[in-house]
């Protein structure tokens, strides 16, 4: 891969990443709080593209009414580059090959752009809450009826308080469709911590007047009331807590998928 | 289409330069004697890619959409996105040290003796922020401006693993157990020295073979600058690239009942987790998380998970075989694994 074919490649590297992070894309591979440095490093990748380009150019365009000092001088550079052109194989070394492969990320955020991690990556990992061995020290809930609170949220105090803090408030949830392994639908979200890599579902049951027949990723808005009844999820042997569902219905894909 | 020719004459072996369409028919006659000009250049290989990748993009998107696939995909693109930040920072900050920062600094900053050299690098990793995407060029940036290598690999090792952000990161997500912070700290701190003390007695200078750099003697500093950072991203970028696409394979296909059978041996957890560091090639402002997350899991073999990960994991394999060459990659890796799981062992027994 010679230099202005990199330039290029980093030119779009840069736009794509730049475009990712002035739109809601970003927001399905990681956490809004690396945007500003998303924007940094675009415009940095497109600042060495456009260097880039015009270190190699500006020769090719000086020279034609210039004499030939600067011929000479290009024709210098050139031996350089003639030794490192990847085709003839024997300097892969210098300009490098393996930036080939940076045209995957571009292909991924420009032309596929993959979805936010769903029920399939739900299903694959156990619920996270087991994790959060926070003492019972749950602030109450916020006003409202129903009060609109996280899945995580629910799932810890569900667990650890055994929902001491919802007492018999209505809470109103929102998340995704999975089917556990019973077969039954459970409400799951995915929290991150950094990036959708290390991305893990927090899952709820849900009794009561529950969703049927809805396919997996779809998303809900549930209202309900905590259930003191508890499964465990067969993929790490963790605790899942049930919700007991009043009402339910579909709603649009949020912003932010992730938790 | 004479002029032309021999506009772009003194251009001739630079391959990006050749035009198809104003060579084209010329192409066609073998007696032309200038080889070079006639080749397809990277710049046309690339723009033919992209128009086909293009055109083919509504079929390239259903063939992604098999839900394993498309996970994959989800787990390799954010993996990219979240590293590249940090990838860019690190290169031009190594372009920094390669081109604007003499190598007198160097001499003066450091202790003379090597041996000293160590933990004084060790320590400077603490105050950089960043992931180990960014340490790699840097160490080798390092290395070129003089640093001895016992240092700069020291400070590769310790660099991501010990700053504030990675510490803070440990103990938002071991809210119960402080003493995994510190452990970290110093399991990370003493593997880092270790390995730059190892590297002393038995590292051999022709082990890392950097690649010959000329345009960093630019006499343009401008020029250097941007040269290196071009390399770097693509260099550095492209290897990222595998370790990306080696580690949201092992998250599809590693189902985690595996680990959960494993979870209960002391010895198997240790070693499981270790491989599993390896493996997810995880940021390590990121593996804290899921360290804790991986609940059913001891302290220590958890201590290990964070200490190997930001040191040895696929993506850093493959880094840094790119940067310091594969004779290196193959030696450093695998000796870096054993003494950071037997440091972290130990450390874990002594503070968990």
């Amino acid at each position: 891969m010679n230099r202005q074919a990199q330039a290029v490649v980093l030119l779009l590297l840069g736009g794509a990443v730049i475009r990712a992070s002035l739109t809601d894309l970003h927001l399905r591979y990681v956490k809004e709080g690396l945007r500003p440095f998303l924007v940094a490093a675009g415009l940095l990748l497109v600042a060495a593209a456009v260097m880039t380009l015009y270190y190699e150019l500006r020769p090719l365009l000086r020279r034609t009414p210039a004499g030939h000092h600067d011929g000479h001088h290009a024709q210098g550079d050139q031996g350089g580059h003639h030794a490192q052109g990847d085709h003839d194989g024997g300097h892969g070394h210098h300009e490098p090959r393996v930036g080939w492969l940076l045209i995957l990320p571009v292909l991924g955020l420009l032309l596929v752009a993959p979805p936010a991690l769903g029920s399939y990556a739900a299903g694959q990992a156990g619920t996270a809450v087991s994790t959060r061995q926070q003492p019972s020290d749950y602030p109450p809930l916020p006003d409202g009826d129903p009060v609109r609170i996280a899945v995580l949220d629910y799932a810890s105090r569900a667990l650890f308080e055994r929902g001491a803090s919802i007492g018999d408030r209505r809470v109103q949830l929102s998340g995704f469709v999975t089917t556990g392994a019973d077969g039954r639908p459970l409400l799951a979200r995915m929290v991150l911590s950094c990036c959708a890599a290390d991305g893990r579902p927090v899952k709820l049951g849900l009794t009561g007047a529950a969703p049927d027949g809805l396919a997996d990723d779809t998303w809900i808005e549930v209202t309900g009331r905590y259930s003191d009844r508890i499964a465990r999820d067969p993929v790490n042997d963790a605790e899942i807590p049930y919700l007991d569902v009043e009402s339910w219905r579909q709603v649009p894909v949020p912003r932010q998928q992730y938790e | 289409m004479t002029s032309e020719a021999e506009r772009r004459a003194p251009d001739g072996p630079h391959p990006g330069a050749v035009g198809v369409t104003a060579q084209g028919v010329r192409e066609k006659t073998p007696a032309a004697p200038r080889g070079p000009d006639r080749r397809v250049g990277s710049v046309e290989v690339l723009a033919g890619l992209l128009i086909l990748l293009v055109v083919f993009r509504d079929p390239l998107a259903r063939a992604l959409s098999a839900p394993r696939l498309q996970t994959w995909t989800t787990v390799f693109v954010s993996v990219l996105v979240q590293a590249v930040p940090f990838l860019v920072f690190g290169v031009v900050l190594s372009a920094v040290i390669a081109v604007f920062v003499p190598r007198s600094f160097w001499a003066r900053a450091l202790p003379r003796h090597p041996a000293l050299a160590v933990p004084v690098a060790s320590a400077a990793g603490v105050v950089l922020p960043g992931c180990e995407c960014g340490a790699v060029p840097i160490a080798g940036s390092l290395i070129r401006r003089g640093v001895t290598p016992a240092a700069a690999l020291a400070f590769l090792l310790a660099a991501p693993a010990i700053n504030p952000i990675v510490l803070t990161a440990t103990a938002v997500a071991f809210p119960d157990d402080p003493a995994m912070v510190l452990g970290r700290a110093v399991a990370s701190l003493l593997v880092a020295m270790a390995m730059g003390w190892l590297w002393l007695r038995l590292g051999r200078a022709d082990w890392i073979r950097l690649p010959r750099r000329p345009e960093l003697d630019d006499s343009s500093r401008g020029r250097a600058f941007w040269g290196a950072v071009r390399h770097d991203v693509t260099h550095a970028g492209g290897f990222l690239v595998i370790g990306a696409a080696a580690a949201a394979t092992i998250n599809v296909v590693v189902p985690e009942r595996w680990l959960q059978t494993l979870a209960d041996e002391p010895v198997l957890s240790v070693l499981a987790l270790a491989a599993l560091a390896v493996l997810l090639s995880l940021c390590s402002e990121a593996d804290a998380f899921v360290a804790a997350s991986l609940s059913q899991f001891s302290l220590t073999s958890r201590l290990v998970f964070l200490v190997v990960g930001p040191m040895v994991d696929l993506k850093l394999i493959s880094m840094q075989a790119g940067v310091f060459g594969r004779r290196f990659a193959l030696r450093f890796a695998p000796t870096t694994f054993v003494v950071a799981v037997a440091v972290a062992v130990g450390t874990g027994a002594v503070l968990l």
